[in-house]
């Protein structure tokens, strides 16, 4: 037993040297593999549609990864931009409002949720929580949401669908307030109610502003999952008119005739907001994602 | 001196979340259990009892929908967990070009669902497709993936996967990102290989990470509709129909009573596998 460890003991210079070797080697290969890997699964779909946005309708009809004989990005962009009389334009203006006033309503009514809920503890706690996790879990019902809306005028209207957005990013919402004022000592606010700030003060000019990392949370998760809600705005928002970016993309696609090269040059176009987002809120968003998803 | 009570933090701050909570989620879902029971045109209704329900189980081209929501959330569910296991274990590794990586592979999830279903559908064609002319090149032909019965919605499944599988990956990196250094070292000692470590250090430790992944994936899985109808429409047939679209496709119809019983149904099939799923994986948690 004893000889063996010495036996090792004398062998481990040569060991070391030669592992640290074989490790070079071996992190070099996994970066290589890790790079094609990701370029093959990740990148190849990304150039196929910019490749095809870039073509004409023939060209393009062929759905090869053949670079375009002339390039028509710019020609494309413009068709795309005066299709169905502008169409994306008043979607793009739809997009941005529903997203903005989504954005701003879910702060302002979640962060005074989230505070209190995490702040006051009561019988009532556990009924509240609940109410969270089950808005989190069950699936909203459609045509009761279509009732309810058509009943107090807003079915078809932009406060509607707005008010919808908010009530089911509510649950996230509250969950990622409420996980963050539990970092904020309990001390701030009996300082502050000492000094004579009333409840109201408390929260608007206090509290509020000290939220401004969890808030920024949610501003880049809502403007990705708003914008790019398919389901709700189909529901609770249709008719000519309402379009919003994300049914643009059924503009160039029919059972029998589509304009490749356009739906690419499309779904390019309306990709570009969350490329910006990605670009830079990067590390805001995973670590936004990561924090509600894990708790 | 000014106690904190509970008086200081007033419910009425809970009143506006409230009343939106209420009106626009709560409300539609206790009205759907009343509306699934009637014929319904949104101004009128008569009460039918349970015949809706009743058409949705016997009715083939409805009942499909069970089976392929459940085939559905359980093959991405599974695909995620694990792809997004190893991804995450891969790239919690010091590489120089790890920042691009990881980027490549969360991109996806920011992307619109409908873009990336139609980008796919098209490269998923049978003869003139990405995926086939790129098989074909080492000699294997690739099989109609959206046309087929029986593959079609394990197609739309993977796609699915590569959309958000990303967002597993990123839950995972921050689960192994937080094991702590020591049982590394404690590994190194006792002369573990690299498979232990996984195996003995890794998987049982990044657990909660798991078990969001799970959740997440498998409600979302449960719940899902635009991925399937920007790519299928719910064809060839109703091969790829979920609840969720089976819902839709009433909703279209005018059969307003019929497809608030398909809510129903769909809740009734999210609480009934949810609920138990996360009681159960929370109490394993604790166990650890």
């Amino acid at each position: 037993m004893s000889e063996t460890q010495i036996a090792v003991k004398a062998e481990a210079p040569f060991r070391t040297k030669h592992t640290r070797k074989r490790k070079t080697v071996r992190k070099l290969f996994s970066e290589i593999l890790a790079i094609i890997l990701s370029l093959i699964i990740f990148g190849v779909p990304f150039y196929f549609v910019i490749v095809n946005a870039s073509k004409d309708t023939k060209e393009s009809s062929l759905l090869n990864m053949d670079l375009p004989s002339s390039f028509q990005l710019v020609e494309n962009i413009q068709s795309v931009m005066a299709a169905q009389n502008g169409m994306i334009v008043r979607a793009f203006f739809n997009s941005m409002m529903i997203t903005g006033f989504s954005i701003a309503i879910l702060i302002l009514v979640g962060a005074m949720a989230g505070y209190v809920l995490q702040r006051r503890t009561s019988k009532m706690s556990p009924f509240f929580n609940f109410l969270i996790l089950a808005g989190l879990i069950i699936p909203p019902a459609i045509v009761p949401t279509i009732w309810v809306l058509d009943g107090i005028g807003l079915f078809k209207t932009m406060p509607g669908i707005i008010l919808v957005e908010v009530a089911l990013n509510l649950p996230f919402t509250i969950l990622l307030y409420k996980g963050f004022m539990a970092t904020l000592p309990k001390e701030l606010d009996e300082a502050a109610l000492i000094d004579g700030c009333g409840r109201m003060r408390l929260f608007f000019s206090i509290i509020l502003p000290l939220l401004k990392p969890v808030s920024a949370t949610v501003i880049v998760l809502t403007a990705v999952g708003v914008y790019n809600d398919f389901v709700n705005p189909l529901y609770f928002f249709p008719g000519a008119e309402n379009a919003t970016l994300q049914l643009t993309l059924y503009n160039f696609s029919s059972m029998y005739n589509t304009q490749w090269n356009l739906l690419f040059t499309n779904i390019l176009l309306i990709s570009i907001p969350p490329l910006i987002l990605f670009i830079f809120f990067n590390k805001k968003i995973v670590a936004g994602m990561t924090a509600g998803a894990v708790k | 001196m000014t106690k904190l009570t509970n008086r200081s933090y007033t419910y009425y701050f809970l009143l506006p979340a409230g009343i939106i909570y209420f009106v626009f989620f709560l409300l539609p879902t206790i009205m759907s259990f009343f509306f699934s029971m009637t014929w319904w045109t949104l101004t009128d209704w008569k009460f039918i009892g349970l015949e809706n329900f009743i058409t949705f189980l016997t009715e083939p081209s409805l009942n499909i929908g069970f089976k392929n929501t459940l085939i559905y959330a359980i093959v991405t569910c599974s695909l995620k967990v694990i792809l997004g296991l190893l991804l995450g274990v891969f790239l919690s590794q010091k590489l120089k070009t790890i920042g691009f990586v990881r980027s490549m592979v969360f991109f996806p999830t920011l992307l619109s669902t409908i873009a990336v279903g139609m980008a796919f559908a098209m490269m998923m064609h049978p003869t003139q497709g990405l995926i086939n002319t790129a098989l074909k090149i080492v000699g294997i032909t690739g099989p109609d993936w959206l046309g087929d019965t029986t593959i079609a919605l394990l197609s739309v499944a993977l796609v699915d996967v590569w959309k958000g599988v990303g967002m597993a990956t990123v839950i995972f990196i921050a689960g192994i990102m937080s094991i702590p250094e020591d049982y590394y070292e404690a590994l190194a000692i006792d002369g573990g290989n690299s498979f232990h470590k996984f195996w003995n250090i890794i998987v049982p430790l990044s657990r909660p990470a798991m078990n969001s992944v799970i959740i997440l994936a498998f409600i979302g899985g449960l719940r899902s509709f635009d991925l399937v109808w920007a790519m299928t429409k719910g064809g060839p047939g109703f091969s790829t129909d979920l609840i969720a679209s089976i819902i839709y496709k009433q909703y279209q119809g005018g059969f307003y009573g019929l497809s608030t019983a398909g809510n129903v149904i769909l809740f009734i099939v999210v609480s009934a596998l949810a609920f138990p799923l996360y009681a159960f994986l929370n109490k394993k948690e604790v166990d650890l």
